[in-house]
């Protein structure tokens, strides 16, 4: 199936990013494997797609590909509130900032 | 006899209106420091400010009025204040008020003094932003800090050295109102609500600021 061939396609670009990363040491190297593992569940799960079924009949749902999108949408939900966490952390330094060059003219 | 007043004035693009305030607070209130701390205007409001002579804190960029007021807190506690008002640059306060404000610190009756406009009818307030906009606001304050007020945006208000000190706030934008108090609660600071006149010459926070307002105070009770 075509939806097959692209998602393994982005996959191995993502890997190939990854290890790019890796030589200029961008990611540690927790982070890249733990992003190796999960671009590798992505393609094993493309490939043998009626498996996933059995995972997601496990925990009630009836197919893979909706287990997969369910819990991308809660990935989703955790890394947006861990981005608003950050951007406030952010924000907060930003008047720290601001106030001591204010306080020190 | 005053003790060392500092008068903080936040400000942000009121180039037209800011001279006149500062003018008006220097008449009523000779003795006092006024401390203007522009955040970050982009029209003329710092040039306005320095040349009226009093002590003006510069922001380099807009961060807010819960910011502002935060610096203006930080700089009057570092050069010995023994009160420290909070002023709105906009006109909106008015400076017979200021003696009322302090009075219940002076008489070390309490630490904290809020002004309220529902405590007389004094200020003439739009129907629209007092039942849609302040009325509510009562509830959700009483509901995230505990205290029971009569008036909770209102940013008139004055606080001794000490209260000064153990009030921190974090809230950049507009929910300082409500960290304010929350911060009186958690500290237990003695305050009082005192009848102050609020002039409308112009709409000030809309209802959307409401939401924007619920969602900072939400996010931090999340964090």
């Amino acid at each position: 199936m075509l939806i097959q061939f692209l998602i393994i396609l982005f996959s191995l670009f993502a890997i190939s990013r990854l290890f790019k990363k890796l030589r200029s040491k961008e990611v540690r190297n927790t982070e890249f494997y733990s992003w190796l593992f999960f671009w590798f569940l992505v393609i094993g799960a493309t490939i043998w797609f009626k498996e996933t079924d059995r995972i997601a009949n496990f925990f009630g749902v009836e197919k893979g590909a909706d287990l997969a999108v369910y819990v991308s949408v809660l990935f989703l939900f955790y890394l947006i509130f861990k981005l608003i966490v950050k951007v406030e952390k952010q924000e907060k330094e930003i008047t720290k900032i601001t106030r001591e060059i204010a306080l020190k003219k | 006899m005053f003790m060392n007043l500092f008068i903080v004035i936040p400000t942000f693009n009121e180039g037209k209106s800011i001279r006149e305030t500062i003018i008006k607070v220097k008449g009523e209130t000779p003795e006092a420091n006024i401390v203007v701390v522009d955040d970050g205007s982009i029209d003329n409001t710092f040039k306005q400010v320095k040349e009226t002579g009093v002590k003006v804190l510069r922001h380099v960029i807009n961060r807010g009025q819960g910011a502002t007021l935060q610096t203006g807190n930080e700089y009057a506690v570092r050069n010995g204040a023994d009160i420290v008002v909070h002023f709105d640059g906009d006109g909106q306060h008015r400076v017979e008020d200021i003696k009322k404000i302090i009075q219940p610190i002076l008489d070390k009756e309490v630490e904290v003094v809020l002004g309220s406009r529902f405590l007389d009818k004094n200020s003439n307030i739009p129907f629209t932003k007092k039942f849609f906009i302040l009325k509510p606001a009562i509830i959700l304050n009483w509901f995230f800090t505990g205290l029971r007020l009569t008036d909770v945006h209102n940013g008139f208000r004055a606080m001794s050295r000490v209260a000064a000190k153990k009030i921190k706030i974090t809230q950049d934008r507009m929910a300082h109102n409500t960290e304010i108090i929350s911060e009186i609660n958690k500290n237990k600071l003695k305050y009082k609500e005192v009848p102050v006149q609020i002039i409308y010459n112009e709409y000030g926070q809309g209802f959307f600021d409401g939401f924007k307002i619920l969602k900072d105070l939400i996010i931090k009770k999340i964090l």
